[in-house]
């Protein structure tokens, strides 16, 4: 422990902490860019600079360590000014279109503008200009917007590991950008999203479906239903200024109803289907014996970087669709059969806390007879601007129940928002079918949690089951390894690409505020220990489904229509013919 | 016919990407994109950090170098005597900005800080050879020279063309 004085009040701080965190726990706030936390500090931007006594320069406040006896100022007049030079500096070579920005309101630089009196333009100079890329199905990159915090890169690098974008070029023209400027649709991102979670300005944002949505639920020709994804109703109140963590479903309901769409269907429905189709798939899989560890598929960002980085394992996939991918297929074909309607006429909508929904939905093999299974995915941002736009007041909504028959779920498939949910789902149901028996305590504490490799065994019948939950994608390369060099113990893993599963997923509300996860994560469990059913198979919908449409899990109908296939994505190894100079 | 480069270093330790860098430039005169790509995987770190060190050093290129390669000073002495200039009437000229090269590989530009003849100021190379004391108007002359020069391959191809006829 050493002690210290930040403005004059005496600040007690373990060894190692910065100065940015122990004026944090007195309750003062330094301003930061590109600090990120849980990361190293890179101490780029400058915006935390603060004061030292005996220091000659301003310190950078998030990589300066404390120390016994240092005198801080963060609030003198120097320290303002030097704040204010920066800010006015970045908003100087940033395109002034705040009124018209996505992120108008929620932008970081503004909120320094405003707290620092940026009010007018003492600088003049080169503004840099950058083409935005739109080739991406999912997410669209202004480098124009971009400040050079470097978030990005570091959430893409250091946390994902998947290293797609980088800074390239230096002094004016760096530019965050992928391999050759190239669109991120070919480049080595997975659409994640994560990145925008992070990105202070509107240099990275989703591709936003918008517009076709409101078309479709204006046209006089089209059915538009729309379902919830569980890990949305998490979320969403946190846009509405409700506490973290808030359970919104009703409302969201309610003001989905209100929208216009006919039908409003619950994502967690097919999560029970896909609970069902999968444990038969795992079971079918340890039997036999072969492709060994099963991986779950219902992270499309998962499966996308499996198909770019390392096609040689897809068979170890489970080839069941994604919940939402499965809501959409059993919509155009079972429900447009039984209420007799014309499947071409249905437009289905998903609301998803994902960017790589967006592309999933556009995969050509999830679709029946030419129709895409899904039509439109809205994330959770693009939803809070759908309601402001009709003039839904969120929070005074009542609250409503989802459509039947596609809208009963259990609490299995809340959980499917969170890492470790669908494990958890899945052993629920495996247990059954194993045993015949119903699972007394459901809890599989083990698998929670927001640790990067989660495993756990489970005995069912004396056998022992290897499960391993790989939270984040950046985890996977080393359970990928194992499994090549045929050291692989396990027999099923839950991969999530985003840290924390759906809760934290690129489409969700923009904020730094901590503890954002657990909340959602909290609220998740809650919903599924208030359901009283909580094995996927109890859900009587599924069931009628199962005896009216499909059969049984693994069905030859179902594989038809539940079930996808991948493929090899990786850059081949071109011949080399080089020229030589 | 660089595979043996990578015979020279450890994998996966990043330390070795800026000599991999250098050594491949060495072979082919500019860094490849495949090359890249396999410097990439054999130092275990993502091909947008290659690519950022790759454009973030003035010693690596990306694209072949012309037949023709225009060093422009743009030091203190020569920046006095109104090097800006010289280089913009060479962009004019060649159709290209700095740092790039012709569609006809006939000329690159490059920018150098100081060649050291200061004495000469302003001062451009080509090639080999110096041009000091120049002004604009002399540009497009020194650029003839280069541009009349007739290819050597281009040479040979049409000795094979007529030996067939």
């Amino acid at each position: 422990m050493v002690e210290l004085t930040i403005n004059k009040i005496k600040v007690k701080a373990e060894d190692g902490m910065t100065i940015l965190e122990a004026a944090k726990s007195v309750g003062i706030s330094v301003p930061t860019l590109c600090h990120l936390k849980d990361l190293l500090p890179t101490g780029a931007c400058r915006i935390c600079s603060v004061e030292v006594e005996n220091q000659r320069n301003l310190v950078p406040s998030c990589a300066f360590p404390v120390s016994e006896g240092i005198k801080v100022e963060t609030n003198s007049p120097r320290v303002r000014r030097a704040r204010k030079t920066i800010v006015e500096l970045l908003v100087e070579n940033h395109p002034q279109e705040c009124l018209i920005c996505v992120r108008n309101g929620n932008c970081e630089l503004q909120t320094l503008a405003e707290r620092y009196g940026v009010r007018e333009h003492r600088y003049q100079g080169e503004h840099k200009k950058h083409a935005i890329d739109i080739s991406s199905p999912s997410m669209e990159r202004d480098p124009a917007k971009c400040i050079l915090c470097g978030r990005c890169t570091r959430i893409c690098n250091e946390v994902q590991k998947v290293g797609a974008i980088d800074f390239t070029n230096r002094g004016f023209q760096t530019i965050v950008t992928t391999p050759y400027n190239q669109g991120l649709n070919i480049s080595d991102c997975i659409l994640c999203g994560q990145c925008i979670l992070v990105c202070p300005t509107a240099a990275l944002r989703e591709k936003s479906s918008m517009k076709e949505v409101a078309n479709a639920i204006n046209s006089k020709t089209k059915y538009t239903v729309v379902q919830i994804a569980p890990a949305v109703r998490a979320s969403l109140g946190e846009e509405y200024n409700l506490p973290l963590g808030t359970d919104v479903t009703g409302k969201l309901v309610a003001g989905l109803r209100r929208l216009g769409f006919k039908k409003v269907f619950d994502t967690n429905f097919s999560a029970d289907l896909t609970i069902l189709e999968e444990a038969n798939e795992l079971i079918e899989r340890i039997t036999k014996g072969e492709n060994l560890p099963m991986f779950t598929s219902c992270c499309p960002g998962w499966v996308k970087y499996a198909e770019q980085k390392h096609g040689d394992m897809l068979q170890h996939l489970s080839s069941c669709k994604s919940p939402h991918e499965m809501e959409g297929a059993v919509l155009k074909t079972y429900y447009a059969k039984k209420m007799g309607i014309d499947p071409k006429d249905i437009f289905v909508v998903s609301i998803m806390p994902c960017t790589v929904k967006k592309y999933e939905s556009s995969r050509s093999e999830l679709s029946e007879d030419f129709l895409p299974d899904v039509d439109a995915v809205l994330t959770t941002r693009e939803l809070t601007r759908l309601f402001n736009v009709a003039g839904i007041e969120f929070t005074d909504l009542p609250d409503e129940e989802f459509d039947n028959p596609l809208g009963e779920s259990t609490g299995a498939a809340a959980i499917f928002g969170t890492s470790g949910g669908v494990m958890e789902a899945a052993l629920r149901t495996a247990y059954f079918n194993l045993t015949g028996n119903h699972l007394e305590n459901v809890d599989f504490e083990e698998v929670r949690g927001l640790s990067g490799l989660k495993e756990a065994t489970i005995r069912i019948n004396g056998n022992a089951i290897n499960i391993a939950v790989v939270n984040g994608i950046g985890q996977v390369d080393s359970v990928l390894k194992e499994i090549r060099e045929g050291k692989s113990k396990y027999h099923f893993i839950e991969v999530m690409a985003c840290p924390g599963g759906c809760i934290n997923g690129g489409g969700q509300p923009v904020h730094q505020k901590t503890d954002k996860v657990i909340s959602r994560m909290k609220a998740l469990y809650a919903i599924d220990k208030k359901m009283k059913l909580r094995r996927s198979y109890e859900n009587e919908s599924l069931q009628t489904l199962y005896k009216e449409y499909f059969g049984k899990p693994g069905s030859h109908k179902s594989h038809e229509i539940l079930h996808t296939n991948y493929f090899d994505r990786r850059k081949k190894a071109r011949k080399i013919t080089f020229e030589k100079n | 016919m660089h595979q043996d480069i990578f015979t020279k270093y450890t994998p996966n330790d990043k330390s070795y990407l800026i000599p991999l860098l250098q050594d491949i430039q060495t072979i082919y005169g500019y860094l490849p994109e495949d090359a890249l790509s396999e410097i990439a995987e054999f130092v275990g770190i993502p091909l947008s950090r290659v690519y950022g060190v790759a454009t973030f050093y003035n010693q690596f290129r990306l694209a072949p170098l012309g037949e023709n390669v225009v060093r422009v000073c743009r030091g203190t002495a020569c920046h006095v005597k109104n090097s800006s200039n010289i280089l913009y009437a060479i962009e004019q000229a060649l159709n290209i900005k700095a740092g790039e090269t012709t569609r006809d590989k006939k000329f690159t530009i490059e920018v150098v800080n100081c060649i050291g003849a200061c004495s000469i100021a302003p001062v451009i190379t080509v090639n080999e050879e110096y041009y000091g004391r120049i002004g604009v108007k002399d540009i497009p002359n020194i650029m003839k020279k280069y541009q009349s020069k007739p290819k050597v391959e281009a040479q040979k191809k049409t000795e094979i063309g007529t030996e067939k006829v």
